[in-house]
Formats: C-alpha cells, structure tokens, sequence
C-alpha cells in the first residue's frame, strides 16, 4: 500500500520549504521575518503529527518506509533540532549578511532527508534520503559566499561526501547482487540462512556500508573532512550538522546494522570496538590542541560519535536505547553550546578563538552560566543530561562485557575534561578585556538557549521517562 | 554446480547477469576486430582536411577547449532540469489510461514542485542573459 497519509510530517516540512521559497521571492521588506516565522510554524506542526503517529507501527509506499516508533522518535528530534537551527539562525544570518530565503528552504529540505535517512526500509530509501540531506547541508556549508573559508568547506565537504556516497552505493550494490532485492526485510530474510552468513560478497557489501556511514556520522579515521568543514561553514550550519546529520546517520546506521545485520554481528562488532576506540582517544586528543572554538568542537562531535558507537558495540536492551537517549541529549547540549558560540561570534570571524572567551561571565552572566552548563554536559558532569547519558553508555558496555571498552571511554571523557574546563577558565578566571556583544542578547537565540538548557538539565535531573521512550522505540525496530 | 562460479555459490542473481558480460566482450571484440581489419586492408593516404575534426561540415575556427561564460552552466542546469521533468511525462502520457485519476494527481504535484523551481529559476533572473 502507498498510505501516503502516513507522511503528513515529510508533506508539511517539504511543502513548507517550498512556500519559503516561494514567499522570498516577494517584494516586500519585511518578508525576512516571515521567513523564518513559517519555517518555525512547519516544523511545529509536522512535529505535532509526527508524535500522534507514536504505537503506529505502519508501513508506506510498499514497504520502502516505516513508521514505526524508532522512526517517529528520530523524527521528533530531527524536527526539534530544525526549529532550534532556525531560532539560532535569524539574528546571525542577518547579521552576517547571508539572510537569503533559501536558507530556511534548504535547512527545511535537509530536514526532510533527515525523517527519511530515519524511517527508510528499503537502501535505496536511505540512499535517496542521503543525497536529499547532503546536497542541502553542502549548500549551506558555502552559504558565505564571499568568504574562502566557507567556499573551501562546502568544497571539501562536497567532494568527500561525493566520495563517502560513493562506498554507500557499491555496498548496496554488492548487497543486492548477493540477495537480488534491496528491502531491509528481505535482506533479513536472506541472512537468516545458515550458508548466506559467509559469503564473501555480502561481507563486502556489508563492509562499504559500514565506511559510508562511518563517513556520515564521523568517526576515525573517516573523519578527515569534519574539522574543516565544521570550521570554515557557517555556524548556524556547523551546529545544525554537527547535531542533524551525525543523528540522521545514526539512525540508518542503526536501522541496517541493528535489525537487518543483526545475524553477522560477530563480524562487525570486533570491527566496531577498534573504531570506537581509535575515535574516542583521537577525538579526545587532538581536540585539547584546537584553538579554535569551532574546531574544539569538531573534535568533540568526533569523540561523541566514539561513545555512541560503544552503546553500539554493547549492544543489550541497555546499550540500544542509551544510543536514542544520547543522541537526544547530544543534540541538545551541543546545539545550546553552539548557540553560545553563534552569540558571540562577530562578523568576519571575530570572537571564534577560545582565548577570545576571556572574561565573558563579567559583561554576560547568564550566557556564561549557559555555556558553562553545555560544556559541562558535554564533558559528563552530573546533574546534566550528558552525564546520565554516558552513565547508561558505560554501564551497558560493562554489562555486555566490554570493560576494556568502557574504560577507554572514562578515560577519554577525563581528558575531554580538560578541553571544556579551559573554556569555562577563561570565561570565569580572566578579566574582561573588550566588549563582546554588539548589543543585548537576540532574542531568539536567547529562546533557543533556554529550551536547551531546560532540555539538557531535565534530562539529567529526570532521564527514566526518556530512556522508558528511547526502549520502545529501538526494540520494535522491524516489527 | 558449476565450480568455476564457486565464488557466488549457488547465487542466481549473478547466473542471471552473465548475457550481459557476454554482450560486453562481443561488443568490444567487434569494435576492435573491425578497426584492426580496417587498417590491414584501406589504403593510408592521409591530408590535412581529412585529418581535421568534424565539425559541422565548415572548417574549424579555433580549438575547443577555450574557456566559456559561467552564464552556460545555469542554463544547462535549467535544460537538464526541465528536459527530465519531459522525459518523465512521456511514460506517463503512455500508461494514463490505466493509472486514472490517482496518476494525473501525481503528476500535477510532480509539475507543481517543479512550477515553484521554474518561478524562483525566473524570478531570481537565472533565465536572462544580461
């Protein structure tokens, strides 16, 4: 069945980033604000929807697309992520003088592949949704136009991208020479002969998969590309895909390997111990080196992915729902830290290295108060989200009998320590030397903050509800 | 079983694909074997307007790889655009009788998505060459 009434959220974010684009082309001054307004109401309302569609458990366009509760809870947060990117955006679009209307469309299109990359049953679904997202995010990684810097991330990111959809491809190919059908049920069915598990063929298959995605969500050593891209792009967009695209590619990841290659998992999970291992302690590292706060937070990102990759390793009732839990957690402090980091930011770059921190909490209290709380919930400090989050992550890996595993990851969350304490240093110890802001806060990015760091506190303070949540929607993942 | 296909084991998949290797390695046998019978028996008399590029029948201006205005890309982008929504529409001129009303909404929609790029490709000027 087609069921395209099962889309309404995809049908309301697409058409609304088509009236975008639509109502720029008006001649009228004040349409900025317009803009960003409808992008906000859209994505409200498809969010609205999209938690109606909870317990559905159905299938559409024959079953090429699920809506089932993983994919309604990776929804949810996709669309929670675009409302908070737009927010974060209006004030510093303008300012930085790129206040085009294709610059919501694009945000709106790109979330409309993230919904897919999350409730795509069929490769070549998840496929199609990956271009949609990445042709979007490479445009908006150039958005500065006049900026080299900006030109040379959509450039690099385009071309690696290119390359990283490239392996995706010839893994599905493998995998659809060997089975004869590309549909995630189908391909489980396959696997669930005894002789399937060793062909050569599919093992292949399965290996290009696994560095398309490792590309996607940024772990070592596919992770050449995330520094600069992240630096050089905008960084509304460096947030927005810093947080988006690595969940978005999550969730296919974790759609591929945890139901339909669930059979092999003693081959890639060898695999993916050693790739969580090299990116925590990689990410971990070479972030304490960064003077850029942009970087920092690269690396950082880097890192991140290395914890979700141990929930992955793990893999128990513990592990696969501490994935969804973290992820949303991630979302939230990282988006909030680069919020802070878009506030302060000035035109022509000023204001991105860390030591320009130098005293913030003297002339800005409260933004301080907020970025110290992020970082600290990026480094796993309690009573924040981010604790909780790696809390149940190392659990699970010690549970699942990775200790050697959740060691590395303690160990690399104390260096990690050491990188977010110096910002917090600098904004606390030092005495203000400049004026930081050009006027008060925005009020919309302020907005923004707040429901972050609302977000990231409760989390912490209350995580049973959410993990409860995050355990529903990964365990019917395929029924 | 064949042993020599020992590799995919018993995968009917890739039996399936083996006229298209076949079809391959005819076509470049044919291609090549037809080039080197060509140039044992023609006689060689080369001169310089027989060795000149086609080009339409008039002798060449200039050659080919010169730089061009980046006005051409947006264009070409805009054809290859709109030139697909065309061939998209052939098929399904073919098969409207059988499809009904559900298909002739489907398209409408896939040519109204495809109206709102056509009115920003306008509006933003991308069709005017000046």
């Amino acid at each position: 069945m087609i069921n395209l009434s099962l889309l309404t959220p995809e049908i309301i974010v697409l058409i609304t980033a088509l009236i975008v684009l639509i109502l720029d082309l008006l001649p009228w001054r004040g349409r900025k604000v317009l803009l960003a307004t409808v992008g906000v109401l859209g994505t409200v309302g498809a969010l609205l929807i999209t938690m109606g569609q909870w317990d559905l458990r159905e299938e559409a366009f024959y079953g090429m697309v699920a809506i089932d509760n993983f994919s309604v809870y990776f929804k949810a947060l996709f669309l929670i992520i675009c409302t908070l990117t737009i927010l974060l955006s209006i004030n510093y679009i303008t300012r930085g003088g790129i206040d085009l209307g294709e610059y919501y469309s694009l945000v709106l299109l790109a979330t409309f592949g993230y919904m897919f990359m999350a409730s795509g049953t069929d490769l070549i679904t998840i496929f199609l949704a990956l271009e949609i997202l990445s042709l979007a995010v490479y445009i908006l990684a150039g958005f500065m136009r006049h900026s080299p810097k900006s030109n040379e991330s959509a450039f690099k990111y385009f071309l690696l991208g290119a390359f990283s959809s490239a392996f995706l491809l010839y893994g599905i190919a493998n995998i659809y020479g060997v089975v004869g059908n590309t549909n995630l049920k189908d391909i489980a069915q396959y696997l669930s002969q005894e002789a399937a598990l060793k062909n050569p063929l599919f093992l292949a298959g399965m290996g290009l998969l696994l560095v398309g995605f490792g590309f996607k969500v940024a772990i070592v050593p596919f992770h050449m590309w995330t520094p600069d891209v992240y630096e050089g792009s905008p960084t509304t967009v460096t947030a927005f895909m810093a947080v988006g695209t690595k969940a978005a590619s999550f969730a296919a990841f974790l759609r591929v390997f945890f139901y339909t290659l669930e059979p092999l998992k003693g081959q890639w999970v060898p695999v993916l111990w050693l790739l969580a291992a090299v990116t925590i302690i990689f990410g971990n590292t070479v972030a304490i080196y960064q003077k850029n706060i942009k970087r920092m937070l690269a690396y950082s990102a880097i890192a991140h992915a290395g914890y979700i990759l141990v929930a992955m390793v793990a893999g128990n009732d513990l592990g696969s729902s501490s994935i969804l839990y973290y992820l949303l957690v991630y979302s939230l402090m990282n988006l909030g830290a680069f919020g802070v980091v878009i506030i302060v930011e000035k035109k022509e770059e000023e204001n991105l290295t860390i030591s320009d921190y130098r005293g913030l909490a003297y002339k800005h209290p409260m933004l301080s108060a907020a970025m110290s709380l992020f970082l600290l919930s990026l480094a796993g400090i309690p009573p924040t989200g981010g604790f909780v989050g790696k809390f149940y992550i190392f659990s699970a890996a010690v549970s699942g009998g990775y200790v050697g595993l959740a060691i590395i990851g303690v160990l690399g969350s104390a260096i990690a320590l050491y990188y977010y304490l110096r910002i917090i240093v600098y904004m606390y110890m030092y005495d203000p030397e400049k004026e930081f802001l050009d006027g008060p806060v925005p009020f919309f990015s302020a907005a923004a903050l707040v429901i972050t760091a609302i977000g990231t506190i409760l989390l912490g303070i209350t995580p049973a509800r959410i993990l409860e949540l995050a355990h529903y929607s990964i365990s019917y993942l395929g029924h | 079983m064949d042993t020599s296909l020992s590799l995919f084991g018993d995968y009917q998949v890739i039996h399936n694909y083996l006229p298209i290797l076949v079809f391959i390695i005819f076509a470049f046998a044919f291609a090549i074997g037809t080039l080197i019978f060509s140039y044992l028996v023609r006689p060689n008399k080369p001169d310089p307007e027989k060795l000149s590029p086609y080009e339409c029948g008039i002798p060449p201006m200039m050659d080919a790889r010169e730089r061009f205005s980046i006005r051409f890309f947006i264009i070409a982008m805009l054809f290859l655009l709109f030139d697909v929504e065309v061939v998209f529409l052939y098929p399904w001129a073919v098969v409207y009788n059988k499809i009904g009303l559900y298909g002739f909404v489907e398209m409408m929609l896939f040519i109204a998505i495809l109206l709102v790029g056509y009115i920003y490709a306008w509006r933003k000027g991308a069709l005017e060459w000046e």
